[in-house]
């Protein structure tokens, strides 16, 4: 990268800098004659004649720019110049609109090339580096820190040579009046030009420390969001606020010092800028009671003065944020440049190489981090179709060979190649295509598991998206502003997944593709029951909802036999559902959005008014008060906290006094006395009954009837506005707002029925398997969202998908390094062996972190300080005198 | 059946007759009603226990497993309490009970029923009586047996 902020602007903004300069030169003289026609008009029109003979016609001179151009009537010049400078208004409004646009452009588009560089920059940082930067540093510099960059670069050019310019030319008028005068004005600007650079050196210097400490606060955050656990774990909030307040205390004293500083050099420039008439009237006055200048020379001096502070001003300022844009590159550029770096061509170039065939080779590799040695002396001849366990105890080094059999990280020395192929110069991108690794901790990215199993798919882009004719102009402009801005060309739209490489040669072929990987890593079940709580727009796949509703309907027959009925309360809309509150009751469906939240329907105007149109309101207002009656008689002695209220009660424990006190309201007066808050209060509760959980007895069948109708009511007299607001419960449809599970089951799973919610599990699974409709299911599962780096997964299930990953791409070498650590004993086992099973004549490398694992491998490398101890099969390591594995086993 | 009528049925029983009547309307209101198919067990011998129950409607057998397989030894019917012993100790099952028609319970956790005795100690005090009076009817009993065989 340039080195400086400038070297940067000249590469690759020189024609555009130029472009601006001209365009602002050129604009001048609009601007003048815009300042120069209202003198005209006060001057040649409006001034009185001075000597007119009478009845001959007021003539007046027309003079543009210095220019006489002829004679014309008062009036009409008067319409001609005012029209001329609304001309020259909208002339000079459209330049600096043009040139300010034009400006913001080009910073933009810097920027973009700036913090381009900066991210692919960190594309090549070699993996150890991200031991000692975090991301908490790294993110503000290339997000705020490189932003006010944009700006400055706009200016970087004009600015000086344009203001510059102002004042030479007014400093010139006033050494043409008077060239002693002339020195006095500019007798402070050495000492100016001389003391505040001092002066700004100093805040400079306060400013980069500021940077520095300001990233590391931001480290400090995120090293806080990531330790959250650890912190609370150990109760260490008191200590980490304390740290944060030294850090803000730092900060705080360095911004206070670069205030006074700033602050003080702003003083001295205003004092500075102040003092000079001082000598004009001084020396100036001096000279016209010698008689060597005259009193108007003296004024023009004054009126021409009066130009000079403020591009000087601008000037000075332009130098301030110089200084602090070239301090700001500076800083981020050098943080940008560790050691070791990989080269461009390696990560992002791409290129064809032969199969890998015979051997992994390593001769003598040796591979250190920080001067420290951890792998010394290696050499190892791995068949490419051989099975190989590595073991060692935790300082063996067993790690790093997975990482430099993967190439993730580079030999110091000695030579490493997978077959006819050295390993050194490979791109990563042929390295990504050949070799899967799995390492022991996983990140996934925020995006669907499908995505992120087809991650290692998405190596460069296989067909352009398809663009309707409307939207070509916009991708053809978003293509080229890549290109002007050295982005990368391709454009993340297209389709990227690369199909042969998973060996399929189309999308279905790929989902099967995926569900064997998923079944490799021992995931499949996981991801089917994420599918079972999935929706699905029957809107977008009619077909998929068409066979659901066939789930519904076998399940349905099956549930009415003998032995099984009555452990699903079916939906239908003529009969109450006993098993469903009466808010679920009367909606008869899921409501989709806030209007019909069913916590807050008796908040709700629409509600409230059937039921007061059914006559139910003094009914609810008594079930109501019954309901209050009892809780308050059975939670009245509960402790607030007890568990009871969380788990049974109606009324929170801080309610419970209010209601306590209503009710003793209600018995005085009865309950025509309350007002209509009160009311609210108790009409709230029958909402949450359910009569065969709740067994109060207050709704009873005649109750049954009427909200019945009032359901009819609500569905019929629904408005066209609510109607997206809630899905209703249709046996024929399929419901769009319920999970895929309860679209089958679509009822109710009965209260209080001895084990049928597993009853009902194993019987919705048959179903499923009859129809074959689990790969649905589990197409459907692959659309769940992993959320921020995987965190709505456990990490066994993200060590599978990361497994599943690697599977899919079908590498030709598989490396594992501690990769089922997370998974319980079983699936470890199963893992192991599907694992050995799918890479039959196939390389697979497998750091084992149980070295008792090692037995199920062809070969055997036992790694002791960083050196390979012994190689071969189990038994025959097992069985040597002072056997390093017979004692790792021993030991674990 | 509604709250007042489970309320009705708890004092039935012995172990809980003496406990005041708004406690043991908690005790019904926060227990949970639990159907049982024909065939389903209640319980099953040798498993931990973590609940009482007293049937509501429907017959079950009680079953102990032997050598010679399961042996019937009695039949529950209604306002009958069985699995007690789980609920006032950790002892596993010693019987496995199984439904013949389908049967209606009233099922008390063990954790409910925990959660209630710490609340109200008077309940405890109760239960400590009826468990007595049991201790003194088993002593009687054997006394009267040591006695028959005296004789």
């Amino acid at each position: 990268m340039e080195s400086t902020i400038y070297k940067f602007i000249f590469r690759y903004s020189r024609k555009e800098q130029v472009f601006i300069l001209l365009f602002t030169l050129l604009s001048l003289p609009f601007y003048y004659a815009s300042l120069d026609i209202p003198k005209l008009i006060v001057n040649n029109v409006l001034a009185d004649p001075e000597s007119l003979a009478p009845g001959s016609a007021d003539l007046r001179t027309l003079v543009i720019l210095g220019v006489p151009l002829g004679e014309m009537e008062r009036l009409g010049l008067l319409a001609l110049y005012c029209g001329l400078f609304l001309a020259l208004v909208l002339a000079n409004g459209g330049f600096k609109y043009v040139i300010n646009v034009y400006k913001g452009l080009l910073g933009e588009r810097m920027l973009r090339r700036l913090r381009y560089q900066l991210y692919s920059r960190i594309l090549r940082f070699p993996s150890p580096h991200f031991r000692r930067v975090s991301s908490g540093e790294l993110i503000p510099m290339v997000t705020q820190e490189v932003e006010p960059l944009g700006g400055f670069i706009g200016d970087a050019l004009a600015l000086p040579m344009y203001q510059g310019g102002l004042l030479i030319t007014a400093l010139f008028f006033i050494f043409m009046q008077d060239p002693l005068m002339g020195l006095a004005s500019v007798a402070l600007y050495p000492m100016q030009g001389w003391i505040i650079p001092k002066l700004q050196r100093q805040v400079n210097l306060l400013g980069k420390a500021r940077v520095q400490e300001v990233r590391k606060v931001s480290e400090r955050i995120s090293e806080t969001v990531q330790g959250v656990e650890e912190l609370h774990a150990n109760g260490m909030a008191r200590w980490e606020a304390a740290e944060f307040a030294a850090r803000m205390g730092r900060i705080f004293d360095i911004r206070y010092q670069i205030y006074r500083k700033k602050f003080f050099i702003k003083f001295l420039n205003n004092f500075l800028a102040q003092i000079t008439p001082f000598f004009f009237y001084a020396i100036g006055g001096w000279f016209v009671i010698d008689g060597s200048l005259t009193l108007g020379g003296l004024v023009a001096v004054l009126a021409a003065y009066k130009d000079l502070p403020p591009p000087w001003k601008e000037l000075l300022n332009h130098y301030q944020i110089r200084e602090d844009s070239r301090i700001k590159y500076d800083q981020v550029v050098t943080q940008f440049a560790p050691a070791g770096m990989r080269s461009d061509a390696v990560v992002f170039d791409d290129r064809e190489v032969t199969p890998f065939e015979g051997s992994l080779v390593a001769t003598g590799v040796k591979y250190s981090e920080d001067d420290d040695t951890l792998i010394d002396g290696l050499n190892l001849d791995i068949p490419l179709d051989h099975h190989v366990a590595v073991t060692g105890d935790a300082v063996s080094g067993r790690d790093r060979i997975a990482s430099l059999m993967a190439r993730l990280v580079d030999a110091g020395q000695g030579r490493l190649a997978y077959g006819a192929e050295d390993a050194g110069d490979l791109p990563e991108a042929t390295l990504g295509r050949r070799i899967g690794y799995v390492g022991p901790s996983t990140s996934l990215f925020s995006a669907s598991l499908l995505d992120n199993l087809l991650y290692g798919l998405r190596q460069a882009p296989q067909a352009p998206r398809s663009v309707p004719q409307a939207m070509e102009g916009v991708v053809a402009r978003e293509a080229r502003e890549r290109q002007l801005t050295a982005n990368s060309p391709d454009d993340i739209e297209d389709d990227w997944v690369d199909l042969g490489l998973a060996g399929v040669d189309n999308r279905s072929g790929l989902i099967d593709a995926v569900r064997h990987a998923l079944a490799v890593a021992d995931f499949e079940d996981d991801v089917y029951r994420m599918g079972l709580r999935r929706q699905l727009d029957p809107a977008e796949r009619p077909r998929e909802a068409e066979r659901l509703l066939e789930a519904r309907r076998i399940l349905e027959e099956r549930l009415a036999s003998d032995t099984l009925s009555g452990l699903v309360e079916p939906f239908d809309r003529g009969t109450y559902n006993t098993n469903a509150t009466v808010g679920e009751n009367l909606l008869f469906g899921t409501p989709v959005g806030d209007t019909f939240d069913l916590d807050r329907l008796p908040e709700n105007d629409h509600i409230m008014s059937l039921l007061a149109g059914a006559g139910l309101t003094e009914e609810f207002l008594a079930m109501g008060c019954e309901v209050a009656r009892t809780m308050v008689e059975l939670f009245a002695d509960l402790p607030a906290d007890h568990e009871f209220f969380l788990q049974f009660s109606f009324i929170s424990p801080d309610d419970l006094p209010e209601y306590r006190t209503l009710l003793a309201k209600v018995e005085r007066s009865g309950e025509q006395d309350l007002d209509e808050q009160e009311r609210q209060r108790f009409l709230a509760l029958p909402f949450r009954l359910a009569p065969a959980r709740h067994r109060l007895g207050l709704i009873d069948d005649a109750m049954q009837v009427r909200l019945i109708e009032v359901r009819h009511a609500f569905a019929e007299g629904l408005p066209e506005d609510l109607r997206g607001a809630i899905a209703f419960f249709d046996r024929a449809e399929y419901n769009s707002a319920l999970s895929l599970q309860d679209n089958i089951l679509f009822g109710k799973i009965a209260w209080g029925m001895a084990g049928s919610q597993a009853k009902v599990g194993t019987l919705m699974a048959d179903v499923i398997r009859d129809l074959d409709l689990r790969p649905l299911v589990i197409e459907l599962g692959l659309e769940t969202g992993v959320g921020i780096g995987g965190a709505r997964l456990t990490p066994a299930q993200r060590q599978k998908t990361a497994i599943a990953r690697a599977v899919l791409k079908h590498p030709a070498i598989m490396v594992l390094s501690e990769a089922t650590a997370m998974l319980d004993g079983a699936s470890q086992a199963a893992v192991m062996d599907n694992l050995r099973e799918e890479f039959r004549a196939r390389a697979l490398i497998w750091v084992v972190h149980r070295p008792s694992d090692a037995a199920r491998f062809d070969q055997v490398l036992v790694m002791k300080d960083g050196k390979l101890a012994e190689s071969g099969t189990f038994a025959e390591l097992m069985d040597r005198t002072d056997s390093v594995l017979a004692s790792l086993v021993a030991h674990e | 059946m509604s709250l007042q009528e489970e309320v009705d049925l708890l004092r039935t029983i012995p172990l809980f007759s003496r406990i005041e009547p708004s406690r043991l309307k908690l005790l019904a209101f926060t227990a949970q009603r639990l159907t049982f198919a024909p065939g389903d067990l209640l319980c099953r011998q040798g498993d931990e226990g973590d609940a009482a129950y007293i049937i509501i409607t429907g017959d079950a057998d009680v079953l102990v497993e032997s050598e010679s397989g399961a042996v019937k030894v009695a039949t529950l019917g209604p306002n009958d309490l069985l699995g007690e012993n789980a609920i006032l100790c950790d002892v596993p099952r010693t019987a496995t009970v199984k439904a013949v028609t389908k049967v209606e319970t009233l099922m008390i956790s063990k954790e409910l029923f925990f959660q209630l005795v710490n609340q109200f100690p008077s309940i405890s005090i109760e239960i400590m009586r009826e468990l007595a009076r049991r201790v003194e009817k088993t002593t009687t009993m054997l006394r009267d047996a040591m006695a028959n065989r005296e004789t």
